[in-house]
This record gives C-alpha cells, sequence and structure tokens, in this order.
C-alpha cells in the first residue's frame, strides 16, 4: 500500500518533471510561447508525451517533435516515446490565458472567436482594424492593419 | 477537345512491366485493402497535385499578399497529402512510405481528378479552379469527418476547417473579378469555361468509390451534387456572371488516365527523388 502510494507520486513527480521539460520548448515559429501554450501537447505520462499538429501543413510538426526529443533527452527522459495524434484536431481554444497574454506582448493579435471581426491592435489596443490578407507570415497567421496607428500586424487565426 | 478512350488493360499491364525500380513494381496487397488504398489515393493525390500546382505561383503572385494565400493554401494541401499518402502506405503495407508514393509514381498510378492538374493559366483561371475544387472539398471533407475509417475521419476533421478559408477565399475573387473591370470579368469568364468540363468528374461514382461508401467509410458524392451545384452557381450570380452550360465532361483520372499536364507537374516534383533515390537533407 505504503509502495504503491510511493510509486504513484513518483510518477506524478515524473509527470511534472515532463512537463516543466515541455514548457521549455518554445514554438519554432513564434518562439514567444512554449509548445505548452499553444496546446499541442495533449497528453503526458511518464512513458508517452502525446503532441497534436496546428495545422496540417504545418512544418514546424517535425521541428517540434525534435526539439520534444532533445528536451525529454536533456531532462532525462530518453525512454519516453513520442506520439502524434491528429483527433481531435488542434483548436486555438487550447491556447491557455497566459499564451493568448504572451502571444499579445510579442505584437501577435490572440485569436477572436469565431464569426467576431473585432479585432484588438496589440500595438495600441484599437479595434478600428481591417483585414489585409487572409494569410500572414505562417499559415496560423492572416494579416491585419490598425487603422488608428496604422501599423500591420499579425492575428493568430482562429481554427 | 474530344473525349479520350480509356486505357485498355492489356496497355497498362504493358507499361507496369517496363519500369525496374519505381512505383510499377510493388507488390499486390490484398483485395480488400487494395480498395482503401486506392481510395486514399484519391484524396491524396487531389491534394497533392494542387498542392504542387499552387507552389508554382510562390514568388510570381500579382501581390505579396496573394503570393502569400496560395503558397499557404498549397502548403494546406500538401500537409493534407502527407497524412492521406502516409496512411495509404500503411494500408498498402508494401514498404513504400508517403515520400515514395509521392515521388516515385508514374502518371499511370496516380489518382487525382483532372480539375487539380489543369494549368495555372492566368490568376482569374487559377481562382476559378480553386473555387470550384475548394467548395467541393469542404462538402467531401464535411462527410468524411463521419467515415467508419478513423483515420480518414480524423484527417478530415482536421483539414476541413483549412478548406473552409481555401473556399472563402477564392470565392471572395471570382466575385472580385467577375465583378471587376472588363478585363477581369472577361478573364474570370475564361478562367470558369476552362474548369467547367472538370466539375462531373468530381461527382462520379465508380466500383471503388461505391464500395467505400458501402462500407461507410467513403462519400457519397451524389448527396451533395446539389448542394454544390447551388453554391457555385450563388458565386457566379454574384460575381455578375452567367453560369457556363455544361460541356461533355472528361472522366478518367480516378483510374490513371491523365491530361498531358500531369506528367509536366510530375517531372519538376519527382526529379530530385528519382534523380537521387534515398536522398535526405
Amino acid at each position: 500500500m505504503v509502495a504503491a502510494r510511493a510509486h504513484h507520486s513518483a510518477e506524478h513527480l515524473g509527470e511534472q518533471a515532463i512537463w516543466s521539460a515541455l514548457f521549455s520548448v518554445p514554438d519554432p515559429e513564434i518562439p514567444a510561447v512554449s509548445i505548452v501554450d499553444l496546446g499541442i501537447v495533449r497528453d503526458v505520462t511518464t512513458r508517452q508525451v502525446t503532441l497534436t499538429p496546428t495545422y496540417t501543413g504545418c512544418p514546424a510538426t517535425l521541428v517540434i517533435e525534435q526539439m520534444v526529443r532533445a528536451a525529454l533527452d536533456e531532462a532525462g527522459f530518453g525512454e519516453v516515446e513520442i506520439r502524434t495524434i491528429l483527433s481531435p484536431p488542434w483548436t486555438t481554444d487550447w491556447i491557455s490565458e497566459e499564451g493568448k497574454a504572451k502571444l499579445l506582448a510579442y505584437g501577435i493579435a490572440p485569436p477572436v472567436p469565431a464569426g467576431s471581426r473585432e479585432v484588438g491592435c496589440p500595438q495600441c489596443g484599437s479595434i478600428r482594424t481591417e483585414e489585409i490578407s487572409r494569410f500572414g507570415s505562417t499559415p496560423c497567421k492572416a494579416q491585419w492593419r490598425c487603422t488608428d496607428c496604422l501599423e500591420p500586424f499579425d492575428l493568430f487565426k482562429c481554427h | 477537345m474530344p473525349s479520350l478512350p480509356p486505357i485498355r488493360p492489356e496497355d497498362e499491364a504493358v507499361a507496369k512491366v517496363r519500369g525496374n525500380t519505381g512505383a510499377f513494381d510493388a507488390p499486390p496487397v490484398a483485395e480488400e485493402d487494395r480498395v482503401r488504398f486506392d481510395y486514399l489515393l484519391r484524396l491524396g493525390d487531389d491534394s497533392l497535385i494542387l498542392g504542387q500546382r499552387l507552389s508554382e505561383y510562390c514568388g510570381h503572385a500579382p501581390s505579396v499578399e496573394v503570393d502569400l494565400s496560395l503558397a499557404n493554401m498549397g502548403l494546406d494541401l500538401i500537409g493534407q497529402a502527407t497524412h492521406f499518402l502516409e496512411y495509404a502506405s500503411k494500408v498498402e503495407g508494401a514498404g513504400r512510405d508517403g515520400d515514395a508514393l509521392a515521388f516515385r509514381r508514374d502518371v499511370l498510378d496516380f489518382r487525382n481528378c483532372w480539375l487539380v492538374e489543369q494549368p495555372n493559366g492566368d490568376f482569374a483561371q487559377t481562382m476559378a479552379r480553386q473555387f470550384l475544387f475548394s467548395t467541393w472539398q469542404k462538402l467531401l471533407f464535411g462527410q468524411l469527418t463521419a467515415s467508419a475509417d478513423e483515420m480518414i475521419a480524423a484527417i478530415a476533421a482536421k483539414a476541413v476547417k483549412e478548406v473552409t478559408y481555401h473556399e472563402e477565399l477564392s470565392a471572395e475573387w471570382v466575385i472580385r473579378l467577375g465583378d471587376g473591370t472588363d478585363e477581369s470579368r472577361r478573364r474570370m469568364k475564361e478562367g470558369l469555361d476552362w474548369n467547367w468540363r472538370f466539375i462531373p468528374e468530381l461527382f462520379e461514382m465508380d466500383e471503388i468509390a461505391a464500395e467505400m461508401t458501402s462500407r461507410g467509410i467513403g462519400a457519397d458524392v451524389g448527396s451533395f451534387r446539389e448542394e454544390y451545384d447551388r453554391k457555385v452557381r450563388a458565386v457566379i450570380e454574384q460575381a455578375t456572371l452567367e453560369v457556363p452550360s455544361d460541356q461533355r465532361p472528361i472522366l478518367g483520372g480516378r483510374r490513371g488516365h491523365h491530361s498531358e499536364n500531369l506528367g509536366h507537374i510530375l517531372a519538376p516534383m519527382q526529379y530530385l527523388q528519382r534523380t537521387y533515390p534515398d536522398a535526405t537533407w
């Protein structure tokens, strides 16, 4: 009984250690946020880490896997498997509040709810903004412009 | 363009023994899986070929924003193709992976529809092709999210969100160009006319499609034909253009019968892997 509990807590500690290792892995396209903030890490056990791609054609998917592998090795979890799942599909709803705050501070407007066209300018906060292009510097972003401060900015698309 | 005769099985058999290291030598797979494999090739090849076509625009589009749009749509499509073809390779179980399927099959083994291999033409023709395809693909993937094949359902659910963008973006361009200047209007009309005769193939139900549907894996394309026609018509009317009249359809892409365009797409796409097999970064 005692041994079982000890084992359980070791497992728990292991998972915590893996989570914190993953928290240090930045998104290669938006290094201001970690892959945990973005909701790419779906599940962690001491045997397996489950990831999901943001976009089907996201070129960062492979890079992320390699970075996760390196982070796990460094934290002493070289035996942990990495698994990628497609279902349920990733959604911007999984970006944490902390992640959204980091995006904004980085100059990227966080995703707005589906259907909403009210996008705040990350520079001046104005909501008088307009879409320039449906696609931006990466597949997950659109190009917008603030009509008050005139700065162009990226909007993380709702997905 | 006249309708072409079908490829006779004996012609195909002759073509297939000529290769020595290419896809033509692939070992046979179990009958049940072969149907699923073929269906996955159709899904994957549509995305792969259109993705490759759009990539041709990289650095050549009329404006930076459009360049980004086309490259990103191409990327989405190649992402879909990667998932479908990787899965197809598992179903086939012949030891060739998704890359081998993309880069080492020959024209006769491609299962994409004719629409996606049509030349880019001018920007209007490209957008007309995209609109006609993405409108269809969105309805298709919408239905495939309920596929009895969990992997197909997962890929479709992932991709349908992206295709929604493709449909919106291309529909907006059809309207903007159609209801634009005399020149943009003429070009959009010509673009729609060019691509129109490839629509019927999207709704073709042959034995493979029918078997996949009856097993609950494939989509029943006929079930959304009316919805497709309605959507396409609504956009064309908003673009103040006339809906083109139906022409004699060209069929056969699903069985490996392609236009000369496909070879010209594959030549640059497959060059590296053909010349330096198994090359890696």
